[in-house]
């Protein structure tokens, strides 16, 4: 039992903890939190897996914009609690038993199929310098240059739809 | 050796957030709620190729997770907009009520 696996199963128990509590809890607010929990931990696992820029980036797109904006939605549409409509009885333990499922064909396919046998150990200290960061960026602006520029036209595609879609029609009362 | 974590670990986690997320989307009635869980989802599929990238020695799978972050936060942008709109016509966002085009 050494350290870091000591470090991992804490982090494991966290982001589970917070999942559930996104699954169950009554309130969207309490719920957005909860995910905001699991970004953090999911973001200490980057930095175990030696990515320190996509944790840093996790952060601060993940827990930071896209939390942000879930809870401006929640606070103006007023969403934080629906009121109760019928509920189909099959519902539940239809969808509990499907992902009952889908967790057993990825455990079988895991641990029974690929048997993976590779260890990671943790990152040295070469992944905190410039040096890394700069190999990342090189990767990124020569060989991946045309999808880069790709999601560049996305991001601009869905702040333009993003912006049509709530604009007011001409003559439409507020 | 100190400090080792087989990459089926970091695998199985990544598998649980993921089916919990597929259960929150097919459970949960509150459509920011179903986003969230797609989020969560996305989240686990990066935790994936993060670990990939790792154990094979790559930067393929850090370039990808950052596409995958640009997408959902593009995918988020759109939706919320949607949200929005569909709150303005049928003042609740409940999911039952998406129901126009049924035939």
């Amino acid at each position: 039992m050494n350290f870091t696996l000591i470090l991992f199963i804490i982090l494991a128990v966290v982001a589970f903890a917070s999942a559930l509590g996104l699954l169950v809890s009554r309130n969207a607010v309490y719920a957005a939190l909860f995910l905001v929990l699991n970004f953090a931990t999911v973001a200490v696992f980057y930095l175990l897996l030696g990515a320190p820029f996509i944790a840093l980036a996790q952060v601060t797109v993940y827990a930071g914009a896209i939390m942000v904006l879930f809870l401006f939605v929640i606070m103006l549409l007023g969403a934080e609690k629906l009121p109760k409509g019928q509920v189909l009885p099959w519902q539940r333990p239809l969808a509990i038993g499907l992902a009952a499922l889908l967790l057993a064909e990825a455990g079988f396919l895991l641990f029974q199929r690929l048997r993976l046998t590779a260890s990671l150990s943790n990152p040295d200290a070469s992944v905190n310098t410039t040096e890394a960061l700069r190999t990342l960026a090189v990767t990124l602006f020569n060989q991946y240059l045309l999808p880069f520029e790709v999601t560049s036209v996305l991001l601009l595609v869905a702040m333009v739809g993003a912006i049509v879609l709530t604009k007011k029609e001409k003559g439409e009362e507020a | 050796m100190v400090g080792v974590i087989p990459l089926s670990y970091y695998l199985a986690i990544s598998a649980v957030l993921f089916v919990m997320g597929a259960l929150g989307v097919l459970v949960r009635r509150n459509p920011l709620i179903i986003f969230m869980s797609i989020e969560l989802m996305l989240n686990a599929a990066n935790l994936a190729f993060l670990a990939f990238a790792r154990a094979l020695n790559v930067l393929t799978g850090q370039i990808f997770v950052l596409f995958v972050m640009t997408v959902a936060a593009a995918e988020v942008a759109v939706g919320l907009a949607l949200i929005v709109v569909i709150f303005r016509t049928k003042h609740s966002i409940d999911v039952d009520l998406m129901s126009s085009l049924k035939g």
